[in-house]
């Protein structure tokens, strides 16, 4: 049993998706989706434990062993964003506000709560596997469904931007099919680690390069890097909060693992950084996204807006740590990665429950609600204040590592930029403080329940928590790195 | 001449290229849709010639086989099985959405969806 959890955590919640179709009452699919959830994180910290203490861990999908057969395989990379991806979706999927938002008709709730078990087992999917094509259809499970929970939103928008979304994601998937079938088509292998094994002598082949640069452009489609983004804000402001919590929690992270595993795991960072220079192009367009995502969001009149925007500028920072390929830098980045997932998906949670009360998600709709909803208002305020990287919120440590990281590599004109740009942070997290606390209270609203505050508390707290107490985070993540940059411990 | 004998490839960009021009350049959401399924099955058409061995047969070893048949690489073949899937789970949910699209809106022009996208934010 327990040399199967790997490919259990990806089963789990791909075969109890259909069970929300024959338990059909709201309320038995709600607690079914949740102890689903939590059963996968408690095997993703087993595994993360396991990985830690034990090494790699490979798994040969249906006995049928690697390179012909499927190969699932854990490093200290996988492991960190299993935890992740199942921390979220167990705090977000038994959340009160988790159908605040939607448009479901009566009695369809299930097929929603079935469409998040299958979200969730895409993206475990996508991070545990260690085939390359088994990525691609992970990615495309995810996406579909994905494309159903943002279409449930509230306003019409929501339909046209899960269009768009579609549109522009299966283009991004068909590109990483490409990538994967002109790499296969030189190397005869879809395994991972294979590949790296055969790639080095045939990188200079104008195959394999075409198939790198269509790897690169569908997983940054994906991960929405700055000026692929379009996207992202309407998905976000459109679909439901509490689906806008959950997808940008943890589809862009793991869109960014992808990323992450195709530059340095199958291709190298010699040659990815040292003999293409990809550092050239990604950090403009990293900067670039701090700075016009960060610019874009202080004039938004809308909170979810506002947070995709802010989304932006922070996948340019996690963006940046890649490119510092150093340890120090992809620390940064993944911490970033384990912290914005934490205070973002708290963020849209708080939003979630500011619509569950006044019905609007509008920059106007928290004024003066400072007294009327303390705890939700204290969660935008927290989460925000990480937002900026203030010293003992998570925020702080990771931007920390990544301004350490550009000092190291001698890019100090970046680390100031870095500074600057989460100097506007300061100035569109201030709107909202300013609007809840000093604003002239439209609605008569009261405090959300219990089953809707605690669990944006728990991920804020969190933030809090790991602002001070870095050993985990930081210490997985660099683990993670290591792994990566193949260094061993 | 070298590059002319890839026909097969040239086929897949122009296929892929109407495709992606549709996608692009039409309005009708519908339009949209069928480009990209032109796109994606460009990408199919793409495997499905990769794996094609000159004078290959399919990919059964007859009976008194002594290892000298050749025949075409299955996987592929296989793998676009699962691309066809996704294909047509994408046109579905694509084709789903734009029925709604059309409830909510009385209209699936992307220019008029737009101008009322506008108008009531």
């Amino acid at each position: 049993m327990s040399e199967h959890l790997s490919a259990l955590i990806v089963v789990l919640p791909l075969l109890a998706a259909p069970v929300c179709l024959l338990l059909r009452q709201t309320r038995m699919v709600r607690a079914w989706t949740s102890i689903v959830a939590w059963a996968c994180l408690c095997m993703a910290l087993t595994l993360l434990e396991r990985v830690h203490t034990g090494g790699v861990i490979t798994y040969a999908m249906g006995g049928w062993d690697p390179p012909l057969g499927i190969e699932y395989r854990l490093d200290a990379l996988n492991a960190y964003l299993l935890v992740i991806v199942t921390a979220i979706a167990s705090v977000v999927f038994p959340s009160g506000v988790i159908l605040t938002d939607t448009s479901l008709p009566e009695g369809k709730a299930h097929l929603y709560f079935a469409a998040l078990l299958l979200c969730l087992a895409g993206l475990l999917g996508i991070t545990s596997t260690g085939d390359l094509f088994n990525v691609f259809v992970f990615v495309e499970i995810t996406s579909l469904s994905s494309y159903t929970l943002i279409s449930l939103g509230k306003n019409r928008q929501a339909l046209t931007a899960a269009f768009s979304y579609l549109v522009m994601g299966t283009i991004g998937g068909t590109f990483l099919l490409v990538g994967i079938g002109f790499l296969y088509q030189v190397t005869g292998t879809l395994n991972m680690n294979d590949l790296a094994l055969r790639l080095p002598e045939l990188l200079g082949s104008r195959t394999i390069l075409a198939g790198f640069a269509f790897l690169m452009v569908g997983g940054s489609i994906k991960l929405a890097v700055f000026p692929l983004h379009q996207w992202l804000p309407n998905a976000y402001t459109h679909a439901p909060a509490a689906v806008s919590a959950f997808i940008a929690a943890t589809a862009t992270k793991v869109s960014y693992y992808l990323l992450a595993r195709i530059i340095f795991t199958v291709f190298g960072a010699a040659f990815v950084f040292d003999a293409l220079h990809l550092h050239w192009l990604l950090m403009p367009l990293a900067i670039a996204a701090m700075f016009a995502g960060s610019l874009a969001a202080v004039f938004q009149t809308d909170l979810k807006r506002l947070l995709a925007y802010s989304s932006i500028a922070q996948i340019g920072y996690m963006t940046l740590g890649l490119c510092m390929a150093s340890e120090t830098g992809l620390t940064g980045g993944i911490v970033h990665l384990f912290n914005h997932a934490l205070m973002k998906g708290g963020l849209f949670l708080a939003v979630a429950c500011v619509v569950m009360r006044t019905g609007s998600s509008s920059v106007n709709a928290i004024s003066g609600l400072g007294r009327k909803m303390p705890l939700t208002m204290a969660a935008i305020v927290v989460g925000g204040l990480s937002l900026i990287g203030v010293p003992g919120t998570a925020g702080f440590i990771s931007k920390w590592y990544l301004v350490v990281g550009a000092l190291e590599r001698g890019w100090y004109a970046v680390s100031v930029l870095i500074l600057l740009s989460s100097l506007i942070a300061v100035v569109y997290v201030w709107r909202l403080v300013e609007t809840a606390f000093f604003g002239v209270p439209e609605h008569e609203v009261c405090e959300v329940p219990w089953t809707s505050w605690l669990p944006t508390w728990i991920l804020i707290g969190a933030t809090l928590v790991f602002g001070i107490w870095t050993d985990v985070t930081v210490g997985g993540a660099s683990a993670a790195a290591r792994a990566l940059l193949g260094v061993t411990p | 001449m070298e590059a002319l004998g890839i026909w097969n490839y040239w086929g897949v960009v122009l296929l892929m290229m109407i495709g992606l021009y549709t996608v692009i350049a039409r309005d009708h959401l519908v339009k949209k849709l069928i480009g990209l399924g032109i796109f994606q099955v460009a990408v199919i058409l793409f495997y499905v010639s990769m794996g094609k061995v000159t004078g290959g047969t399919a990919p059964i070893i007859p009976e008194g086989a002594d290892g000298s048949e050749v025949y075409s690489n299955p996987l592929p073949h296989v793998l676009m099985l699962t691309a066809i899937v996704v294909g047509v789970a994408t046109l579905a949910v694509g084709l789903a959405l734009v029925i709604r699209i059309r409830e909510a809106y009385g209209t699936v022009e992307e220019d008029e969806l737009q101008r009322q996208n506008r108008a009531g934010s």
